[in-house]
């Protein structure tokens, strides 16, 4: 339930700077506030439209377009089964029974402790090391039903906490650009003149 | 014929290496590695030529573009507007095409080699910013591409004054959020503007005319671009000497199902054929537990399928449009004799209906139905009459002859690639080619399905008093 801290607004300001129009950074703002609580709260969602300058109803409705937002807490680790050709018929379906099974909630439910939310998923694009899952958009490949069990076991006793990061955190390496070699977002709205390499000239 | 535990998926084997040559070391996507293997010599050659050189090299070389439509990258630079600026470069990393898995190896494993692609398309043909769109749920893709990225810029390949000269150019790295539609070129501008994405009514056909910000946009899929460092390298002689003359080059093909080994494989263009891929040695070695084949998708879930029948078609647009089909984005799925045919395609139809943006009717109502109706099939309760209403649904997406395959077995000629469509883009289409497929080539599948009905209808009336 918060807007995003200074450490956040800092980077989304860095982040705003790279495109020619903020409200291009509007997905990746979001994503900075699903890292910051783990889902997208409404506050967050006032905040960025005021960073972007766009209304918080713009900011829903592009939001809401996008599977991987979340509006409301999910587990600390989310469980993506995909369910789509190559991992069907490779198993995917037996995986998913197997799921429910071990974590008592059927695809869409949270554990009651909050820990762990099962969801069906479309193509992951893994599809030769099918039956393929996702944990917080971390890969495990041609899993078996017995993995899944043991899977669900290491994250319950926290082996699994370094590899992966809590719900809402994708990479852990941002591009970080200093503003010496920074050339500057190019303006639509500016008329440019053609670029100088274009002149006829080898540029080296 | 080699794998490696770093790269999971990719075979190698003794073939011309194009995009994947890296592959073999763990640290290819290091900027150490890179360099100690000729990384940004592509570049560095291109910049001591004039950029109109670059773009006629390219243009000679005829890269197919390997996003799905297959258009040559070079012929498409030349279709911005004359003397309009800036011009934007939009890379799609939004591979999700059911099958696909070829573009997330080349950004975990080789994101240098697609920064230089970026860097050299942006010099040919005078882009002023360029941004690279990765797929949402790619973790460890977007922090490769950063951390090449952020080593890059300190060591001054990308931004200002690129490797002392007098190019500049940012490459911005962007993520989605989860969305399949997002992939087609217009949706991924509209997301990238940070709106709902939805494909862009046409015309204008292409983003290269209007774009992001509505200013001329080249748009290229991440294995395209990829080719470039090894292109300028070697020049457009070297690489038009692999493959075809219509189709040079080598392509990532990734082959899932039930093969004996499943993997991405980077093949000759033009000349290695479905029976090489699906039965060579040094490929897939055959169907699992050496079962008969029943059916295959030759290029991605969007694709009509294929039968034994065609086994002996190469890898070339030109054959495999009149016998039906398209090859996509270099995706083989393939069945073996055990598959329930209704219920796999049904797997495809649940994604495209889940997918559908919902901005023509078609698309959002006709998939939906296609999917309640096929499931309620699939699940032995259907008719009929349901499955003509597959194929009366599938008409108003699709009107007229939808392609096919064709059927030594069923006496079928094939009908030829592409359909009409009443949709702004595939995704409509996509929902019905599968059902359309397994209807045409296994009808007695489904004949069998709705004579042994699972339940007897039953009407809830209240016993009278
Ligand atoms: C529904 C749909 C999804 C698409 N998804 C992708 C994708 O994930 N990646 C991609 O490169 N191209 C995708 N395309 C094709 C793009 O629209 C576009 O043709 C391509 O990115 C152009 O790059 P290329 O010329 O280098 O192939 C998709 C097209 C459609 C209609
Ligand atoms: S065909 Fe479907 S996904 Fe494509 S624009 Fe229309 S509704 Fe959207």
């Amino acid at each position: 339930m918060s807007r995003l801290s200074d450490d956040n607004v800092k980077l989304s300001r860095e982040i705003i700077a790279r495109y020619p129009r903020p409200k291009s950074a509007l997905v990746p703002l979001l994503h900075l506030a699903q890292e910051q609580d783990g889902y997208v709260t409404r506050e967050a969602m006032v905040h960025i439209g005021e960073l972007i300058g766009v209304t918080s109803a713009e900011v829903y409705g592009t939001a809401s377009f996008y599977e991987m937002f979340r509006f409301e807490p999910v587990g600390k680790y989310l469980i993506n089964i995909c369910g789509t050709m190559s991992c069907a018929l490779m198993g995917a379906h037996e995986l998913m029974h197997r799921a429910e099974e071990k974590l008592g909630v059927k695809a869409g439910g949270t554990t009651s402790d909050g820990l762990i939310t099962l969801a069906h998923a479309e193509c992951q694009a893994a599809c030769t090391e099918a039956p393929c899952l996702q944990v917080n958009y971390r890969y495990r490949y041609r899993v078996t039903p017995e993995q899944v069990e043991q899977l669900i076991d290491d994250l319950r006793a926290g082996r699994l906490a370094e590899e992966i990061p809590s719900h809402g955190t994708l990479a852990r390496v941002r591009q970080s650009v200093s503003a010496e070699r920074f050339v500057g977002a190019v303006s639509p709205d500016v008329e440019a003149a053609q670029p100088s390499w274009l002149a006829g000239k080898a540029a080296l | 014929m080699t794998t490696f535990p770093h790269a999971p998926g990719f075979v190698a084997g003794e073939r011309p290496q194009i995009v994947t040559e890296r592959f073999q070391y763990e640290d290819s996507y290091t900027l150490e590695r890179y360099r100690a293997t000729g990384g940004y010599e592509g570049l560095r050659k291109a910049l001591q030529q004039p950029s109109s050189a670059v773009h006629e090299e390219v243009k000679s070389a005829t890269i197919l573009g390997r996003g799905g439509a297959g258009f040559p990258a070079g012929t498409k630079w030349g279709l911005t507007p004359q003397g309009v600026w800036p011009r934007y470069l939009v890379v799609n990393g939004d591979e999700s095409e059911p099958g696909t898995y070829k573009d997330r190896l080349l950004m975990e494993r080789d994101p240098h080699q697609l920064i230089e692609g970026c860097l050299i398309a942006c010099y040919a043909a005078g882009l002023s910013q360029c941004f690279l769109y990765i797929r949402g749920e790619m973790a460890l893709a977007q922090e490769r591409v950063a951390a090449a990225l952020n080593e890059a810029y300190a060591a001054g390949l990308v931004g200002r004054n690129v490797m002392g000269s007098s190019f500049s150019v940012d490459v911005v790295l962007h993520w989605g959020a989860g969305a399949y539609v997002v992939g087609e070129e217009t949706a991924l501008i509209e997301s990238l503007e940070g709106n709902r994405g939805m494909p862009r009514l046409k015309p204008p056909y292409f983003p290269a005319a209007i774009g992001l910000y509505g200013k001329p946009t080249i748009v290229n899929n991440v294995e395209t671009l990829s080719n470039l460092p090894w292109l300028m390298r070697n020049g457009s002689a070297a690489y038009t000497a692999i493959g075809t003359k219509t189709s040079p080059g080598t392509r990532m093909v990734a082959v899932s199902g039930h093969v004996k080994r499943p993997g991405v494989y980077e093949i000759v263009n033009g000349t290695t054929t479905f029976r090489d891929l699906l039965y060579g040695e040094e490929f897939c070695k055959g169907i699992r537990n050496g079962n008969a084949l029943k059916a295959f998708v030759p290029g991605g879930g969007s694709a009509p399928w294929f039968t034994a029948d065609q086994l002996d078609l190469p890898f070339e647009a030109s054959q495999v449009g009149p016998a039906g089909s398209m090859l996509g984005s270099g995706a083989v799925m393939v069945m073996d004799e055990t598959t329930d045919i209704p219920a796999a395609a049904l797997t495809l139809t649940n994604f495209y209906a889940h997918e559908s943006c919902g901005k023509c009717t078609p698309c959002r109502e006709g998939g939906t139905w296609l999917q309640r109706i096929l499931t309620r099939v699939v699940n032995g309760d259907g008719t009929t009459e349901d499955l003509a209403q597959l194929v009366e649904v599938g008409s108003m997406i699709c009107p007229g002859n939808f392609p096919h395959a064709s059927s030594e077995r069923l006496g079928l000629a094939a009908v030829p690639f592409p359909y009409k469509m009443t949709t702004i883009c595939f995704v409509g289409p996509s929902a019905y080619a599968p059902v359309h497929s397994a209807l045409t080539l296994f009808p007695e599948e489904f004949a069998a399905r709705v004579k042994h009905r699972r339940t007897i209808p039953v009407t809830a009336v209240g016993a009278p008093a």
